[in-house]
């Protein structure tokens, strides 16, 4: 167990230690400075010249959310022809996959569009290379560079002093993807193909085991999109258990590169925010806020699953560690921070089975994604960071009287009302969802037997983790729900439209606005952020605001049934 | 914006859709075995891959950890049974129950847990170290070798944390092991 444990502080620190200059190099790329990876400006110059971008004009937030939202409706407009289509593929089918059912193509068009990557097919038996490459490997790639961008513009728009240009979201988009994410992707995907992850184009295999029976084996092209997945806080695996899977991540070493790979973007953009505005030591504070429960999560969700099933013992073994659902090449400990690590960043890849986990480990994972910016999903993360930050101001404020600042910026009645909306509407989501499919389920008992895998308290957890991880684009799932059904497929992927882009839009509105405010110089009367006061604050807010609008439904499922085991 | 739009549409997906994949693939050709997950030939016959176990069932055989899609490697995963499940806890009694028919010398309490869960993948390669043991006296016994020959080559094939420091240690990997099994003590009649 300690050198699981080790294993666990290695991965973290790691993750810490490479966030730092990351975040350094990120903010270079952002204002377009001298860096190293200036080598592919001829590349993206021949992109810019063909897309007819002028990387240098640049725009209020307006002009670069619509810039936004129409690209994406492309990415979304093509993923699902492609998939609907899928059958008349011109190459790399080699197990003739047919076409996707119109509500589970709308579903995965949505989902990797959105950054979110729930997966109700599985690779190995529903998609083909081609699907694989130009759907799935090319998406994790440009939503994951939709909101870094949109995290830079967000930067920007906290440092104007009374104007309304942001920058180019076209260039920040591109620069996010050719110089962060491609040159990252590039290093883990080779080091994965050096551990065994396959990269061949190869139809499913027949093995001759040792004892002479058949068996089947799917690779294909998975290294390259194992790497990016795990970059651009996606998680879409290539075959259907993920990360759990010996081909994606064959062994601990691997394991320990996905994970940091799970966390560095995320970590590096809220230090990225001291570095671009100049507010280290808030950078830190808010790192230290997002790192004190990033810890006390993992450190719940290891004694968890060491303490394990007393179920076990109950019937006469000697341990009761919960290793249903694990692999014994990452242990209890390193599944378990992988569980927090990609529920907390919006990843949703996997090394081991959510559904499985003991209650309060998956209700760990719940709250984290009721949270969803411990570090956050890249760029979209730290906006919804952001947004805590305003209220946890603005509640401050109140409570002692003071005009409520952020940056020299007065918050103001629209800026508030904004925040309020967008805090409110990830419960609306989640929690409208599961009343409906909880309802339609206890008063249609087929509907329960079709969908639910765990009776009980467990299968209410499974439909409300289904929501949570749709509404937080996260994209893992208690994967004993029968999810690729009609009303599963269309309700979860309108749920992460709303929850992708709304509170994209909702904070870069909020930005935009502070962005003209006159700047007020600080003064004894302005609230001081960077301070263990204010991280205390910012801390209950975060909190109370899971806690109150959540906290019901938690002792509905995880705790019901932990007290009932 | 339609045509950047569509341009920026078509430029990305040839980059990240088509090169990136190629030249990690191009790249790979320089490790052609671990780019295609570690094939293993014997005699040119495919007969497995390093890290995808594979179904033991026969006593002169080291037996993998159980699998929820029998060890299917084109449609791999785990049970998804939650910890409260009467279903899975059936299972579990069931595995129990099988264990110690099949080696009435042991009792429930000599059963690691590894043994009678399933894995997330289905097709988890290792057990750990206990699990082999438990398994130890069956093997030797349908091999007709000692007990101490077989426990020193389960002592060879003992896997350490990453670097001593890190990471689970004692784990078996079962296929390497029964490979060996084959080799230095092949079957009669396989």
């Amino acid at each position: 167990m300690i050198t699981e444990i080790l294993g666990v502080l290695l991965i973290f620190t790691l993750s810490c230690l490479l966030a730092w200059p990351l975040g350094k190099y990120m903010v270079r790329v952002f204002k377009g400075e001298k860096v190293w990876s200036d080598v592919f400006s001829p590349l993206e110059r021949v992109l810019f010249r063909l897309s007819g971008i002028d990387p240098d004009e640049k725009w209020d937030w307006k002009k670069n959310m619509l810039a936004l939202v129409t690209l994406n409706i492309g990415f979304f407009i093509l993923a699902f022809i492609f998939l609907a289509f899928q059958g008349f593929h011109p190459f790399w089918n080699p197990n003739d996959f047919g076409n996707w059912e119109p509500t589970l193509a709308f579903n995965t068009a949505v989902s990797f569009t959105t950054n979110t990557n729930l997966q109700h097919y599985s690779g190995e038996s529903g998609a083909s290379y081609y699907t694989q490459l130009l759907v799935f490997c090319w998406l994790q790639f440009v939503s994951a560079g939709t909101g870094i961008a949109a995290c830079a513009l967000l930067f920007q728009a906290l440092i104007n002093k009374s104007s309304a240009v942001l920058g180019n979201f076209y260039t920040l988009l591109v620069k996010s993807c050719t110089r962060i994410l491609l040159p990252l992707s590039v290093v883990v995907a080779l080091l994965l193909v050096a551990n065994g992850t396959p990269i061949n184009f190869e139809a499913i295999q027949e093995v001759k085991t040792l004892e002479g029976e058949i068996q089947q084996v799917a690779a294909g092209p998975a290294a390259p999109m194992v790497a990016i997945k795990q970059m651009g806080t996606n998680g879409g695996g290539f075959f259907g258990p993920n990360s759990t899977h010996p081909f994606e991540n064959p062994n601990y070493l691997t394991n320990i590169a996905e994970n940091i790979a799970i966390l560095l973007i995320p970590m590096a953009l809220v230090f990225a925010f001291g570095f671009y505005t100049g507010r280290k030591k808030l950078a830190l504070l808010f790192f230290a806020v997002m790192s004190l429960l990033f810890v006390a999560f993992t450190a719940i969700s290891i004694h968890q699953e060491h303490a394990g099933n007393p179920f076990f013992e109950s019937v006469g073994l000697a341990e009761s560690r919960n290793m249903e659902g694990k692999e014994i090449r990452f242990g209890t400990a390193a599944s378990s921070l992988w569980g927090v690590s990609t529920t907390a960043t919006s990843n949703g890849s996997v090394n081991s089975m959510h559904d499985s986990h003991t209650p309060l480990s998956g209700g760990i994972f719940l709250l984290d994604m009721f949270i969803n910016a411990i570090y956050g999903g890249v760029g979209v993360g730290f906006i919804n960071f952001f947004i805590y930050v305003i209220v946890a101001v603005f509640i401050a404020g109140l409570m002692i009287g003071r005009t409520p600042e952020f940056m020299g910026k007065k918050i103001e009645a629209r800026e508030i009302k904004i925040a309020a909306l967008i805090i409110l509407l990830h419960p609306f989501l989640i929690l409208s969802g599961t009343a409906l499919s909880s309802y339609l389920a206890a008063k249609d008992p087929s509907l329960s037997a079709e969908w639910i895998h765990n009776p009980g308290f467990h299968g209410l957890s499974e439909m409300l983790y289904e929501f949570t991880s749709s509404a937080a684009n996260n994209g893992s799932g208690f994967e004993g729900l029968n999810d690729d059904t009609p009303f599963w497929n269309i309700l979860n992927g309108i749920v992460m439209l709303l929850g992708r882009f709304l509170p994209i839009i909702g904070p870069l509105a909020l930005a935009g606005s502070l962005a003209l405010k006159k700047p007020v110089p600080e003064s004894a009367g302005s609230l001081p952020l960077d301070t263990p006061a204010f991280g205390t604050v910012l801390l209950a807010v975060i909190l109370i605001v899971a806690a109150l609008a959540f906290f019901p439904v938690l002792a509905l499922g995880p705790i019901a049934e932990y007290l009932s085991l | 914006m339609l045509r950047t739009t569509l341009t920026l549409i078509v430029t990305t997906l040839v980059l990240f859709g088509i090169l990136y994949p190629l030249s990690i693939w191009a790249i790979g050709q320089l490790l052609p075995h671990q780019a295609n997950g570690k094939p293993l030939y014997i005699n040119g016959e495919l007969r497995g891959f390093e890290n995808i176990a594979q179904a033991f069932t026969s006593a002169p055989y080291f037996w993998s950890r159980p699998s929820d899609v029998d060890y299917n490697g084109a449609d791999t995963g785990g049970s998804n049974f939650g910890p409260s499940n009467q279903a899975f806890h059936e299972q579990v009694k069931g595995r129990i129950a099988f264990l110690l028919e099949q080696h009435p010398e042991k009792k429930a309490s000599d059963i690691p847990v590894d043994l009678v869960t399933s894995s997330g993948s289905g097709l988890d390669p290792h057990i750990s170290l206990q699990a082999a043991i438990f398994q130890l006296e069956r093997v030797a016994k349908a091999r007709g070798i000692s007990e101490n020959t077989l426990m020193e080559m389960l002592e060879r094939h003992t896997q350490g944390a990453l670097l001593g420091l890190f990471g689970p240690k004692e784990t078996i990997h079962v296929l390497k092991l029964n490979i060996e099994l084959d080799q230095k003590y092949p079957l009669t009649n396989p």
